[in-house]
């Protein structure tokens, strides 16, 4: 479970310290394409458990992540287009794809109910790390404010998530 | 435009109004940026509600009780009639942190 959830946690720690490292807090386009890139991560991975997953709930829950990411990113789409600005990809970008493509290969290469917990799992910790990226390091750096209540109203969506995946893997044990 | 032909459905229109009971009304309750809103409603068995959801995202109004669970599609309105009394607790089943109160009187 160690090894599973570590690639989360490592996204997370990343999250944090790229755009320390920079220097200076990200900038719009940036944090519009670190928003995005998050969302198409969930996506993907709940797209190989609509596939995969044995379990009705989970598969349900996968369901409801390709749903409300997809509505969330197109949203996000909307707006840098009515704000013309194009999403800059970036070093924090780079990384969490990274991280999201070694994991759907670890998650690939397990079946049945091993699958369905460790994706349940991973669920639970991604959100966890979006969460706290969102909260302690992209919303405080949004300069424009329809931005800001954007990735305000996606905190609320993906804190959601965060229980449903919760209530999911509690059900799971 | 003789008065007799509008003598059926003027009686419809009076048995239809008889009908509806007299306390009967209809409460909304908005879902906007994943807040149920109010937040705590004090209605009576066989109000209605209309559940009108603002957001782009789908949502339940889901009753902790099991007494009621209304899916609540993305920007449409949904309307429910409450049939039974209580103090009654619910939630989004997609997003758990969306929770208001519905008190019910007999």
């Amino acid at each position: 479970m160690f090894v599973r959830l570590s690639a989360a946690i490592a996204a997370l720690s990343i999250l944090g310290s790229a755009a320390l490292a920079q220097g200076a807090k990200p900038t719009d386009p940036q944090i519009a394409h670190i928003a995005y890139t998050a969302g198409v991560i969930d996506i993907t991975a709940a797209k190989q458990a609509i596939e995969k997953a044995g379990n009705k709930d989970v598969k349900a829950f996968a369901r409801d992540m390709v749903r409300d990411h997809e509505a969330v990113n197109k949203q996000a789409l909307d707006l840098v287009k009515k704000l013309n600005v194009t999403p800059e990809d970036n070093d924090t970008s780079k990384t969490l794809s990274k991280q999201a493509a070694d994991k759907l290969a670890e998650l690939a290469k397990l079946k049945g109910a091993e699958y369905d917990k460790a994706y349940v799992a991973n669920e639970v910790a991604y959100h966890k790390a979006v969460n706290g990226a969102l909260e302690t390091q992209l919303i405080p750096s949004a300069s424009n404010a329809e931005l800001k209540s954007l990735l305000q109203t996606g905190l609320k969506i993906f804190q959601g998530h965060q229980q449903h995946a919760e209530q999911v893997a509690a059900k799971l044990k | 435009m003789r008065p007799g032909r509008y003598l059926p459905v003027m009686a419809a229109l009076l048995f239809g109004a008889i009908e509806v009971p007299a306390h009967a009304a209809t409460i909304q309750i908005t879902t906007t940026d994943l807040v149920f809103a109010p937040a705590e409603v004090s209605v009576k068995v066989g109000d209605t509600i209309e559940w009108i959801n603002k957001d782009v995202f789908v949502h339940t109004a889901t009753a902790h009780n099991g007494d009621f669970d209304v899916m609540m599609p993305a920007k449409k309105t949904v309307t429910s009639v409450l049939t039974k009394a209580g103090t009654v607790e619910y939630y989004c089943r997609y997003h758990p942190n969306m929770k208001a109160v519905l008190t019910i009187a007999p």
